[in-house]
C-alpha cells in the first residue's frame, strides 16, 4: 500500500518529538554527569550535580514520558490514525 | 483479602462498555486491597504491643503475603494463549505501570540501592539515573510499536521482521542468557530474606519462597502474574516509604524527605570534614594502614611465617627467662594468635591486606568523581557515564520488561502505560538518595562518638546476625566508637532503618515483606519470560507450528518449573559476585536487543542478515570483554589465575562492557544490512504497520491470539 501525505508527515512529526526529547534527556544525564564537578554549586543545600543526579533528572525523565505520551495521543487524533474508542 | 482481581474472560477485543467497567472494578479491589493492608499492618502492630513474639509477627508477614500471591494465582488460572502469555491484553495503563514497576524493582533495587548509595556517595548514583532514564528509551523508542506489533514475546518480532528463524533463534539465547543470570539473583535474594524474616535455613529459604512464585505463573502465567505484581508492589511501596518518612519527621519535621534532606547533606558534609580531620579517626586509620603494610610485607617474604614464629617463640623463651609471669602470658598469647601453618598465615596475610580501604578517609558523600589526581578522577567519570549508558540502555532491552507492553488494550494505553511505570519505579527511586542520607547522618552523629558501653541496642543485634552487614571493634582502645572502627554492609541501610529510627518490631516485618515482594514479583517475569521464549518461541514457532493452544501452555507452565528449579539450584551453591551477574544482565540485554530492536522499527532497509549479525558481535564483544576483563570469570573460563595483569580498553571496567557492544551492534546491521539486499515489500509494510496506531487501508493483521 502507498501511504499518504498526510501520513508521511505524521512519521516526521513522531520523529521530530522523538529528537527533540531524546536531546533533552541526553543533557541532563550525560551533559550535566560530564560537568558535574564544575556544577557543585549551592541548590537549596544540595550541590547542583548531585541533585540533578539524585532527583532532577528522574523529575526530567518522567515529564519526558508524559509530554510524549499526550502529544503523540492527540497527534493520532489530528492525523486520523488513532484507534477506535474503548 | 479483598475479591478477585481479575474476573474470567476469554481476551481479545472488548467492546467500551466492558473495559471501563473492568478499569472501575479493578480500583475498587485495589483500594479496598490497600485499606485491607494497611489494617492487617495496624492489628499486627497492636498485637505487638500486646505481647506477641517477634518471630511470630515474621511467620505471619510471611505466610500473609505468600497466601495472598498464591491466593490471586490460583483465582486468575488460566490455558487460554491470549490470557496465559499477555494477560488477555486489557490491562490498563494505571495497572500495567504498577505491574511493570514491581516487575522492574528487583530485591537489588529496594534492599540494595540506598545502601550502594550510602557506601558510594555520587557514584551510587549512575543506578539511581540508570535504572530510570532506560524508560525514556522505552517510551520513545519500543513500547508502541512493539504494542502495535501485538504478538507474545521480543523474539517473536525479531522473528516476523527480520524473516526468519535464525534472528528468532539469536533472540531466544539472548533472551534466555540475560534472564537466567537475573532470575538467579532474585532467587538468591528471596532466599536470604525468607532466612531473615523465619530464621529456616538458606536452602529451605529458597524453596519457600519458589513455591510463592511457582504457584501464581505456573497456574495463570501472565494474567496472574500482572495481579500479582499490582499487589506486590502496593506493599513493597509502603514498606520502603513508611521508614523513611519516619526517619525525616524525627530529623527535619517534615514528611517529606525528598524536598529537604539537601539541609542534611550540609550537616553531613560538614560533619566529613570534622571526620576526615580528627586525631582519633586518624590513629584508627593508621593502625589499620600498618596491619596492612604490615601482611604485605609478610606476603612478599616467603619465610615469612617461620621467621615470625621463631620471633614469637622467642620473645616466649625471653619473657620466660625474665620470670615475669605477666609477660609470659602476653608472649604466649602472641604466639597463639600466631596462624597454625603457612596456607593458614597465607589466608589471614591476604584478608588483612584488604583493610588498605579501611586505612582511607571517609568518602565525601556529595563529592563528584573523587580521585587523587586529575587523571583519576578522569577515569571515574568516563566509567560513571559507561555506567549510566549500559544500565539506561539495558532496560530498554530487557525482554521481561518490554514483554509488559503487550499486555496493555492498546497504543495509546501502551504510552501512557510506560509514564505510569516510570512514575511508579519513580516513588522508590527518587526517595532512595534521601534514605541514604538520612541514614548517614544518624550513623555519623549520633552512633560515631558514642561510648562502647552506650551504643543502641540494634548495633550489637545487626553484628550478630552477620558480621558482614556490621561489625564494630574498639581497635584504639579508648572506649569511643571512631568512624573507622565500624564497618558496614550496605543492605543494612533499608533493613535496619525502622530499628534506626527507633521504630516499633512490626515496621521492620513489613519491610522485609517488602523486599520479599520486589523478589518475588521479578524472578515470576522472568521466569515467565524464559519459559515463554523456549515454549512460544522455540517449540511452537520453530519446531512444532501446529500445536494445539492448550499443548503450547501446557508446555510452557512444565518448562516453568524445570527452569524454576535450575534457578534454585544455581543460587543455592551461593554464587560468588551476584551484583555483578545482575549488572552483567544488562550490558547483554543492551548489546543483543536494542540495536536490533530500533533499527527494526525505525529503519526500514535494516534486514535479516544485518539484524543477525549486529546482535551476534554485541552479544560477542560483550561476553569477551567481560571475560577478558572480570578476574573471577576469566578464571573460572580461561584458567588465567586472578593476579594476573588486566587489559582493560580506555579503562573502562567489565560492569559496562555494553558500551562497546550496543555501537558496534549498531554498525555491524547498518554496514550489513547495506551489503545485502533490502527486505521485501511485506516486510516493509510490516515496518508501516507498526508505525501507525490506525493505518487506513492496511490490512496486515499481527495480532497474535
Amino acid at each position: 500500500m502507498q501511504l499518504s501525505q498526510k501520513h508521511v508527515e505524521y512519521w516526521n512529526k513522531n520523529l521530530r518529538i522523538t529528537a527533540i526529547l531524546l536531546f533533552i534527556w541526553f543533557l541532563v544525564t550525560f551533559v550535566v554527569g560530564f560537568y558535574a564537578k564544575a556544577l557543585s554549586f549551592n541548590f537549596f543545600g544540595w550541590p547542583f550535580a548531585f541533585w540533578m543526579g539524585a532527583q532532577g533528572a528522574l523529575v526530567v525523565y518522567v515529564i519526558i514520558i508524559w509530554y510524549y505520551a499526550r502529544y503523540m495521543n492527540n497527534l493520532d487524533k489530528e492525523y486520523d490514525v488513532h484507534e477506535g474508542e474503548e | 483479602m479483598a475479591g478477585g482481581p481479575a474476573p474470567s474472560g476469554t481476551g481479545g477485543m472488548f467492546s467500551a462498555g466492558s473495559q471501563k467497567a473492568f478499569n472501575s472494578q479493578l480500583k475498587k479491589v485495589y483500594t479496598w486491597y490497600t485499606g485491607g493492608f494497611l489494617v492487617f499492618v495496624v492489628v499486627l502492630a497492636i498485637l505487638e504491643q500486646m505481647g506477641l513474639p517477634r518471630n511470630w509477627i515474621g511467620y505471619v508477614f510471611l505466610l500473609a503475603t505468600v497466601l495472598l500471591y498464591a491466593g490471586i494465582g490460583v483465582m486468575s488460572r488460566t490455558s487460554d494463549a491470549a490470557e496465559y502469555y499477555v494477560a488477555g491484553r486489557r490491562v490498563p495503563a494505571l495497572f500495567n505501570g504498577m505491574a511493570t514497576g514491581a516487575d522492574w524493582m528487583s530485591a537489588a533495587s529496594f534492599i540494595g540501592m540506598a545502601g550502594t548509595l550510602y557506601l558510594t556517595g555520587y557514584g551510587g548514583l549512575a543506578f539511581i539515573m540508570g535504572w530510570t532514564g532506560g524508560y525514556c528509551l522505552v517510551a520513545l523508542f519500543l513500547a508502541p510499536y512493539l504494542r502495535k506489533f501485538g504478538q507474545f514475546t521480543i523474539p517473536d518480532f525479531l522473528g516476523a521482521r527480520f524473516g526468519g528463524n535464525i534472528p528468532r533463534f539469536v533472540g531466544i539465547v539472548a533472551a534466555i542468557l540475560c534472564s537466567f543470570t537475573y532470575v538467579v539473583a532474585q532467587i538468591y535474594g528471596v532466599g536470604l530474606i525468607t532466612t531473615r524474616l523465619t530464621g529456616v535455613a538458606f536452602e529451605i529459604g529458597i524453596f519457600l519462597g519458589l513455591g510463592g512464585i511457582l504457584v501464581c505463573s505456573f497456574l495463570g502465567g501472565m494474567r496472574a502474574v500482572t495481579w500479582t505484581q499490582v499487589a506486590q508492589y502496593i506493599i513493597l511501596i509502603v514498606a520502603y516509604l513508611i521508614p523513611v518518612v519516619w526517619l525525616s519527621i524525627k530529623h527535619t519535621g517534615v514528611p517529606v524527605p525528598q524536598l529537604v534532606y539537601g539541609k542534611v547533606l550540609e550537616k553531613v558534609t560538614a560533619r566529613e570534614q570534622q571526620l576526615i580531620d580528627d586525631p582519633k579517626e586518624k590513629e584508627v586509620r593508621a593502625i589499620f594502614k600498618a596491619r596492612a603494610d604490615a601482611a604485605n610485607a609478610n606476603l612478599a617474604n616467603p619465610k615469612a611465617y617461620d621467621e615470625g614464629k621463631a620471633k614469637l617463640v622467642a620473645a616466649v623463651e625471653a619473657a620466660k627467662a625474665e620470670n615475669a609471669p605477666e609477660k609470659v602470658a602476653t608472649a604466649e598469647a602472641a604466639l597463639k594468635a600466631w596462624p597454625a601453618d603457612a596456607a593458614a598465615a597465607t589466608a589471614q596475610w591476604t584478608k588483612d591486606k584488604g583493610l588498605a580501604a579501611r586505612a582511607a578517609p571517609p568518602l565525601r558523600h556529595a563529592e563528584a568523581f573523587p580521585g587523587k589526581d586529575e587523571k583519576a578522577s578522569d577515569v571515574s567519570r568516563r566509567n560513571f557515564l559507561a555506567l549510566i549508558f549500559c544500565l539506561m540502555v539495558g532496560t530498554a532491552a530487557l525482554p521481561h520488561i518490554l514483554m509488559r507492553y503487550y499486555t496493555t488494550p492498546s497504543v495509546k494505553e501502551a504510552r501512557d502505560s510506560v509514564f505510569w511505570s516510570l512514575f511508579f519505579i519513580f516513588l522508590l527511586y527518587f526517595t532512595a538518595p534521601a534514605l541514604a542520607v538520612l541514614a548517614k547522618y544518624e550513623v555519623y552523629n549520633l552512633l560515631v562518638g558514642t561510648e562502647f558501653a552506650k551504643l543502641p541496642q540494634w548495633v550489637a543485634s545487626w553484628a550478630r546476625v552477620d558480621p558482614a552487614l556490621l561489625s564494630v571493634v574498639d581497635v584504639n582502645k579508648d572506649g569511643i566508637l571512631q568512624l573507622a572502627e565500624m564497618s558496614i554492609g550496605g543492605d543494612i541501610v533499608v533493613l535496619a532503618t525502622p530499628e534506626i529510627g527507633g521504630l516499633p518490631y512490626v515496621i521492620s516485618g513489613l519491610v522485609a515483606a517488602g523486599g520479599l515482594a520486589a523478589a518475588l514479583s521479578t524472578a515470576d517475569g522472568l521466569l515467565l519470560t524464559i519459559a515463554n521464549a523456549l515454549s512460544h518461541d522455540l517449540y511452537y514457532k520453530m519446531l512444532d507450528p501446529n500445536a494445539p493452544t492448550a499443548r503450547r501452555v501446557m508446555i510452557s507452565k512444565i518448562l516453568l518449573l524445570v527452569v524454576a528449579l535450575a534457578a534454585a539450584y544455581v543460587a543455592a551453591q551461593k554464587p560468588a559476585d551476584i551484583l555483578f551477574l545482575v549488572s552483567a544482565a544488562f550490558s547483554f540485554a543492551a548489546a543483543a536487543f536494542f540495536p536490533a530492536l530500533v533499527c527494526g522499527i525505525f529503519w526500514k532497509r535494516a534486514n535479516k542478515w544485518g539484524a543477525t549479525l549486529g546482535m551476534i558481535a554485541g552479544l560477542g564483544i560483550t561476553f569477551y570483554y567481560m571475560v577478558t576483563t572480570q578476574v573471577w570469570m576469566r578464571e573460572a573460563l580461561l584458567g588465567i589465575p586472578r593476579s594476573a595483569p588486566v587489559q582493560l580498553w580506555w579503562d573502562i571496567q567489565p560492569i559496562s562492557a555494553g558500551l562497546w557492544g550496543v555501537p558496534l551492534g549498531f554498525l555491524v546491521i547498518i554496514v550489513v544490512s547495506l551489503l545485502t539486499p533490502a527486505p521485501d515489500r511485506e516486510t516493509q509494510e510490516l515496518v508501516e504497520h507498526v508505525r501507525y496506531p490506525n493505518l487506513a487501508g492496511d490490512t496486515m493483521k499481527t495480532l497474535g491470539t
